[in-house]
Order: structure tokens, then C-alpha cells, then sequence
């Protein structure tokens, strides 16, 4: 076991762990957040998709131990940033989920394309989108969200 | 990168639903590189160096490496520098393929390095997936396996005992294996500065964006330093297929054809298959891109 110190969702967090214990398993399974769901498990899905260090990361790939001294937000870490609750709207407003079970990775990666790239087309939309895989939507309603949050974002 | 382990995966009888926990292993987090080769002298076979785990992540939690120890190097300042010189662009090992993407070093080859990161895996892989951390993991569809060989980039490499340099096009063994000794780390990566003149071509046949590549080929033509090289990648031998790219550069469009064949039939693919024909492709495609 190792101490690992870090910070979630805006919290100290000090925790023994298992080396092999990934992230996304420890921030379900320590912590009881379930928001940030697990798919393939080996980095293909980015349905665990969280935030490292003000990054895009796949919690699945990434040992909780090497998070010592970093900062980490999931999902619920993000219930009030403003970008997410523009984009949460959108979501809803264009049916870019079914199930919802890539949701919460789609989000903080729409979130990192909105932030990055705020001149991004449809064409780059998709592109960053390949890293998350939807099997309900056809992506037709996620890409049209987050277009519109970057739409709106242009226009003061 | 985690397609890439879900192929191999895959080809050794393994599939989705086979184990996605990592087994158990020893952490440490050394402070300097000397640390980290002391470490790693001492565990021999059973240690592993890790820095951004997007390659060695999959291979873990599917269970296809069993190291007893990891090395974390990710973190090391000496292993993330970037410094360039009149003639080349040195890049830690530890550099990840995001700061590439976004320009944080400057660009040996007039933006190539930006344009291939940018195609590798998916953001959220590149923000940890590092430039030494790929080449050592040494997937012959990796995208710096192919480009630092046609870059003719060096590796400058360290174990406790000495300092060496291992050419790019040379690094590879094999699928999965270097010619790296149990012992050695790939510290930085130096990148020969291309001229203002020069032209690249790059071409990656993948289906989806960030996925494993089908072929990659690409060349170089830089007659002020006298450079002009073709890259057919994606070898069954594993190792980046570099030659010269003299013939093609000077031939007529009509001419390309017949030594885009022979390229390709060069680097061990026979004509009238579709490995053969997939690469022909590729390499008529960075020719066509070359700028």
C-alpha cells in the first residue's frame, strides 16, 4: 500500500492504495463516486474520462497513485462550472444522450473542446469526439451541442 | 497506445472481456533520473519504467505485462525539457504528445511533429502518453516509431553504467521490443532541424481518427542539407523501413507508380497483396501531400 495525497473535487484527499488501483476504481469504489463510469478499461472508450491537472484524462489508464499532488475533478466536481451547466442544457436541448452511459466522459471532453478550441468546426468537433465512444446517439445530437455551446460562447 | 493494445490483445487470444484489473505491483516515484536508473538497475526484468502508462496502462490492466515494480519517471524535470539548437530540437522523453500538439517545442520539421501528434490516440491519451514512453513501448504502428526514423532522430539513452545514442531507425527489435537493455531509459529524443526549404510528406491509413495505423509512409526532401528519404512504416519485422528518396522526389508523376511498387516491395511487402497495396497508397498520398 502507498499514501496518496491529492486533491478531488476541490478536496484534501489523503488514502492508503494499492499501486494497481486505477483512478476511475478508486474514485468509485474509495470515494463513492459513481459518476465517472467504466467501460473497456483500457483507454479505448472514454467513458471514464475525468479531469488531471485542468487536462483531459482516462481515469482507467492512470494508477491513483500517480495522481500524489495532483488536482482531479470528475463530473460531480463540475455541477457548478459554468461551461458544464451550458453544456448540460444543450445535451438535453438536443437529445445527445440515450442511455447515458458516456455521458459523463462526453461531458468533460465537450468541455475541453469548448474551452481549447473555441473556433472549432463540425469537422474538429468530430475529430476530438473519436475518443468517446457512443453506441445510442450516432453522435448527430452530441456534435450539434456542443456546437451550439461554442456557437453561443462567440456571440457575446 | 490503448488500440494498439487491444489489437495485440486480441491476436494473442485474448478479447474484451478478459481480466481489466492490473495484478499486483511495487510503486516508486524516484526524484531524479539517477534514481530512477538505480531502480532500475537493481530490479532488472521485473521493473518498469513508466511515465504517461497510456501504452503500459492497457498492457497492465489486460494483464499482458506483469512487472513487479514501476518506475514513475513522468514527473522528472530533466525528462520534460525541450531545448533546441541551430541544428536540432531536443525533446525529454517525458514530453508528452499534447505539448507537441500545442507547439510547446518548437517544430524541427516545419510542423510536422504538431500535424503527427495531433493524429495520435485521443486528447484525453495525449495530455499523458509521452514521446519516450511510446518509442520504448515500440508498437510498429506507434506514429513517433515512424517519424522519429525518418527524421533520423537520435535517442540519447542512460543506464548507471554509461551514456549512449541509439539511431530511431535502429531502435526497434521487434513488435513490442527494442534493442534497449533491461537496464537503459531513453532520457531525450534529438531531432535533426530540417531547412526552411525543405518539404514533408506524411501520410497515416487508419479508419478512424487516433486509431492504430493500417500503414503509414512518408518523405522528406531537404536538398539543402542534402536529405531526401522515404518511410514505408508498419513493417512485419517491426522496424521502420527508411530509404532513399532521391528516384521518387525526381521522377515524372507518370514515373511514381513503378517506384512506389518497388518502395514498398522494398520494405518486404509482396506485390499484388493488400499489406503491399495499402502502403503503396499511403506513400503515393504523402507524396501528393509533400509541401
Amino acid at each position: 500500500m502507498k499514501t496518496l495525497k491529492f486533491t478531488l473535487n476541490g478536496e484534501s484527499v489523503c488514502r492508503s492504495v494499492e499501486p494497481r488501483t486505477h483512478l476511475a476504481d478508486f474514485v468509485r469504489g474509495d470515494q463513492g463516486l459513481t459518476g465517472t463510469n467504466i467501460g473497456c478499461e483500457h483507454g479505448v472508450c472514454g467513458a471514464c474520462t475525468v479531469e488531471i491537472d485542468g487536462a483531459p484524462a482516462r481515469s482507467c489508464l492512470t494508477f491513483a497513485v500517480t495522481c500524489e499532488g495532483a488536482d482531479v475533478r470528475t463530473i460531480e466536481g463540475l455541477r457548478d462550472d459554468p461551461v458544464m451547466g451550458q453544456l448540460r442544457e444543450a445535451f438535453n436541448a438536443e437529445h445527445a444522450l440515450q442511455c447515458g452511459y458516456c455521458t459523463p466522459g462526453m461531458l468533460v471532453t465537450a468541455r475541453d473542446i469548448v474551452l481549447r478550441l473555441p473556433d472549432a468546426d463540425e469537422a474538429r468537433v468530430r475529430h476530438e469526439l473519436a475518443g468517446n465512444l457512443c453506441r445510442c446517439t450516432g453522435y448527430t445530437g452530441i456534435v450539434r451541442a456542443i456546437l451550439s455551446v461554442l456557437v453561443a460562447r462567440r456571440t457575446p | 497506445m490503448p488500440h494498439h493494445a487491444a489489437s495485440i490483445a486480441r491476436g494473442v487470444g485474448h478479447s474484451a472481456s478478459g481480466p481489466v484489473k492490473a495484478p499486483a505491483f511495487d510503486y516508486e516515484r524516484p526524484v531524479d533520473v539517477d534514481g530512477a536508473l538505480r531502480l532500475l538497475a537493481e530490479g532488472g526484468d521485473d521493473a518498469k519504467l513508466i511515465a504517461g502508462g497510456q501504452s503500459l496502462g492497457p498492457l497492465l490492466n489486460l494483464r499482458l505485462a506483469r512487472p513487479a515494480l514501476l518506475i514513475d519517471v513522468r514527473m522528472l524535470d530533466e525528462m520534460r525539457e525541450i531545448s533546441a539548437s541551430d541544428n536540432a530540437v531536443v525533446l525529454g522523453a517525458a514530453v508528452t504528445h499534447a505539448r507537441i500538439e500545442d507547439g510547446n517545442a518548437p517544430d524541427p520539421a516545419g510542423g510536422l511533429l504538431r500535424y503527427v501528434a495531433r493524429g495520435i490516440a485521443y486528447r484525453a491519451v495525449r495530455n499523458r502518453g509521452t514521446i519516450g514512453g511510446s518509442l520504448a513501448h515500440a508498437d510498429p504502428a506507434a506514429d513517433w516509431v515512424n517519424l522519429m526514423a525518418l527524421l533520423d532522430a537520435t535517442l540519447i539513452v542512460r543506464s548507471t553504467a554509461a551514456e549512449r545514442t541509439i539511431a530511431a531507425v535502429d531502435l526497434v527489435a521487434g513488435p513490442l521490443s527494442t534493442v534497449l537493455a533491461a537496464d537503459e531509459m531513453i532520457v531525450a529524443v534529438r531531432i535533426p532541424k530540417l531547412s526552411g526549404s525543405a518539404r514533408v510528406g506524411w501520410f497515416k491509413f487508419n479508419r478512424k481518427p487516433g486509431e492504430f495505423a493500417e500503414a503509414i509512409c512518408g518523405i522528406v526532401d531537404d536538398p539543402e542539407r542534402d536529405v531526401r528519404r522515404l518511410l514505408v512504416g508498419v513493417t512485419e519485422s517491426g522496424s521502420p523501413h527508411v530509404a532513399d528518396g532521391a528516384e521518387l522526389l525526381s521522377a515524372p508523376p507518370d514515373a511514381r507508380d513503378g517506384i512506389i511498387t518497388a518502395a514498398v516491395a522494398g520494405a518486404g511487402f509482396r506485390c499484388g497483396t493488400y499489406k503491399h497495396q495499402v502502403r503503396a497508397v499511403s506513400l503515393r498520398r504523402a507524396m501528393d501531400a509533400l509541401r
